[in-house]
């Protein structure tokens, strides 16, 4: 599987030149040359945990990374008990970082000590919530910290089994995993016995198929074990009925790539490193009509003005922000009267929308928010697994009546009915996919109610079209 | 005639049946191996699969409907994915459309008679800070993302893969 073809050399070209995250350096190529000018504030050098090894040449390969101080966290953990580990896990503020935010060191505690059974660790890296791209970085170009964050996890808890569960298309990262996991195996980090402590362990790279739902973490369970990925009801938690049918803890991949820098630090050197409750260095996807789009690394509940200005370089010379959503198409949106929220999930809670994956989308003046939400009802329905009624019918109709508001066919009623439909499929499904549809498509309806109420009024959308298709659509109805 | 494993997709399959507790969850991967093998997932591979994983063929019926990747249908030799949600549809992803659609003469869903292209648009595939892209997934089961595009750099794409065409099969013909 991790043979070398000549096409991994025209990959690496392709995937990691625009991934390296060199923002003081060379912004990033635009799609639209022109459009892009000097940066305004050049961010000032910070100290790099996660994206560390993101500038460093074959910062992938297992020599680079122990040449770093790799696996030198995993020496100290197997002096550790798991107790010892998880209470380092628990101090340390550690959310989970796939969108939820469940304290890491609580979910691990949920495991249960004893089983009969071997217990699995399966992490979720099946990114792909609209506006989120942090993974891939970190599976790319740091697989090595993501692996003994894996075997650490694994130590502490008793796991003898771990499934990387990548999405499909990412197959680039899946053969970047391999091939570390590979020289784990030859340098004694992984199989059995592992550094002589009589730890056996064992990781593989499970990849997924083009589902968005097995995102969702009984989703992704049902999806590894060959079904389709269809959400289970909860309880049981995975903790305790996970993949087949055992203990499980599923974990996003950066969760657990921050985990060797807690047993390095501490506990308590990772939670001073953020606000109340959201400990840690963070990764921050910043994407949308600005200078600099990209990966960069903060710390916990930064702003995301300083976020846009410092990392982002700020909008593109002539776009002026006009919302943004923070972490991901399933939160609410936000204007730009509140950029000085903080990046925590109670903060951004109160800001009236959600830190989610903290991969932020910035829109301009130019974008339509009845076609962004029209948008996203699309996305989901094609996404809703099928299962419960509200999601998998409500998000086509939701898509349809957004589409024809949209187009100029929308009714005064149609806003009311589509805050019933909202009201309707959030809370009433399996999994959290059916409220990812209600919260933005309620949210942009309630932040620019006017611009809504205007595209039923003048009869149709006056922002510029997105594709010749529209601008014929247009033209053939005026 | 009957469906078979060439040797290397045998020694592939084998060792993925060591990873899992049971068959079943060989799906996924034994799925991606057929689809390399053999073109595209028609029922005649899927009982195959079926087979080779001692499960019900409804099961892989299940699993083959129910994720994208896998083809029902068969597609070009080069399958072009032009992501269009919401970070790449507001950085140009359906100018981009508009420019393939012209370029390729197909239409967006369509594969060119010549069977070499085939031009879908596909749900986010996180890749929205180097938006707009697109995904190609070559018929021999490699898939490459190029990023950060404007019509230009697309038409400079499009000569990397006419020049890759000639060694590719044709996903029709492979069984």
């Amino acid at each position: 599987m991790t043979d070398e073809k000549p096409k991994e050399e025209t990959q690496e070209v392709s995937e990691e030149e625009p991934t390296a995250e060199e923002p003081e350096k060379k912004p990033l190529p635009k799609p639209g040359a022109a459009r892009a000018k000097a940066p305004k504030v050049a961010p000032k050098k910070e100290e790099k945990y996660l994206s560390r090894l993101f500038e460093v040449e074959n910062g992938h390969d297992l020599d680079v990374y122990e040449k770093h101080g790799g696996y030198q966290a995993l020496r100290k953990a197997m002096k550790m008990s798991g107790e010892e580990i998880i209470e380092e896990v628990k101090k340390s503020n550690l959310r989970g970082r796939g969108g939820a935010g469940f304290p890491c060191g609580i979910k691990w505690s949920f495991l249960p000590k004893e089983s009969d059974v071997p217990k699995y660790l399966v992490i979720n890296a099946d990114e792909g919530e609209p506006g989120t791209f942090k993974d891939r970085y970190l599976m790319v170009l740091d697989p090595h910290r993501h692996i003994e964050g894996c075997i650490i996890a694994a130590w502490a808890l008793g796991i003898r089994y771990c499934y990387i569960f990548v999405r499909g298309e990412m197959q680039f990262a899946i053969r970047r995993l391999e091939k570390a996991i590979k020289q784990c195996y030859e340098k004694g980090y992984l199989g059995k016995n592992i550094l002589g402590s009589g730890f056996d362990f064992d990781i593989y790279v499970h990849p997924g198929a083009g589902a968005y739902i097995c995102g969702e973490e009984t989703g992704l369970i049902e999806g590894l074990e060959g079904k389709s990925g269809q959400p289970r009801m909860k309880p049981p938690f995975p903790a305790v009925v996970g993949v087949f049918q055992a203990p499980t803890i599923v974990n996003n991949v950066e969760t657990i790539s921050s985990i060797p820098f807690i047993i390095e630090n501490g506990g308590e050197w990772f939670a001073e490193m953020g606000i109340e409750k959201n400990g840690g260095p963070k990764l921050y996807g910043l994407s949308g009509p600005i200078q600099r789009p990209g990966v960069y690394e903060a710390p916990s509940g930064i702003t995301v003005g300083e976020l846009l200005e410092r990392y982002g370089g700020g909008m593109l010379p002539g776009h002026d922000l006009k919302a943004y959503i923070p972490g991901g198409s399933s939160c609410a949106v936000l204007t730009p009267d509140k950029l000085d929220a903080e990046m925590g999930f109670e903060t951004m809670r109160e800001a009236g929308s959600s830190m989610g994956t903290a991969c932020i989308t910035f829109m301009d003046t130019d974008t339509c928010m009845v076609r962004v939400a029209a948008r996203l009802a699309h996305f989901y329905h094609h996404e809703s697994c099928g299962q419960c009624t509200p999601c998998r019918e409500g998000t086509g109709w939701a898509a349809k009546v957004l589409d024809q508001i949209e187009a100029g066919t929308g009714r005064r009623e149609d806003l009311d009915l589509l805050l019933d439909m909202c009201d309707n499929i959030q809370g009433n499904t399996i999994c959290a996919l059916g409220d990812s549809i209600a919260i933005p498509v309620r949210s942009y309806i309630q932040v620019f109610t006017e611009e809504f109420e205007e595209h039923i009024t003048r009869r149709g959308c006056w922002f510029p079209a997105w594709s010749r298709r529209q601008r014929q659509a247009r033209s053939d109805a005026a | 005639m009957a469906l078979q494993f060439s040797e290397e997709a045998e020694a592939e399959f084998q060792e993925l049946l060591t990873r899992y507790p049971n068959t079943l969850a060989a799906m996924l991967p034994a799925l991606f191996i057929a689809q390399r093998e053999f073109g595209w997932v028609s029922v005649e591979v899927m009982d195959y699969v079926a087979e080779r994983l001692d499960v019900h063929p409804t099961r892989v019926l299940n699993a083959a409907t129910f994720y994208t990747m896998f083809n029902k249908q068969p597609v070009g030799k080069c399958h072009i994915q032009v992501c269009t949600t919401l970070t790449c549809a507001i950085r140009g992803a359906y100018e981009l459309i508009d420019h393939l659609e012209e370029k390729l003469g197909v239409r967006l869903g369509e594969t060119s008679a010549d069977g070499h292209y085939t031009l879908t648009e596909a749900e986010c595939l996180a890749s929205c800070g180097t938006a707009p892209m697109f995904q190609v997934t070559y018929s021999d089961g490699e898939i490459e993302y190029f990023e950060n595009l404007s019509p230009d750099r697309v038409d400079e794409v499009l000569e990397e893969l006419n020049a890759k065409l000639k060694d590719l099969p044709n996903p029709r013909e492979m069984h």
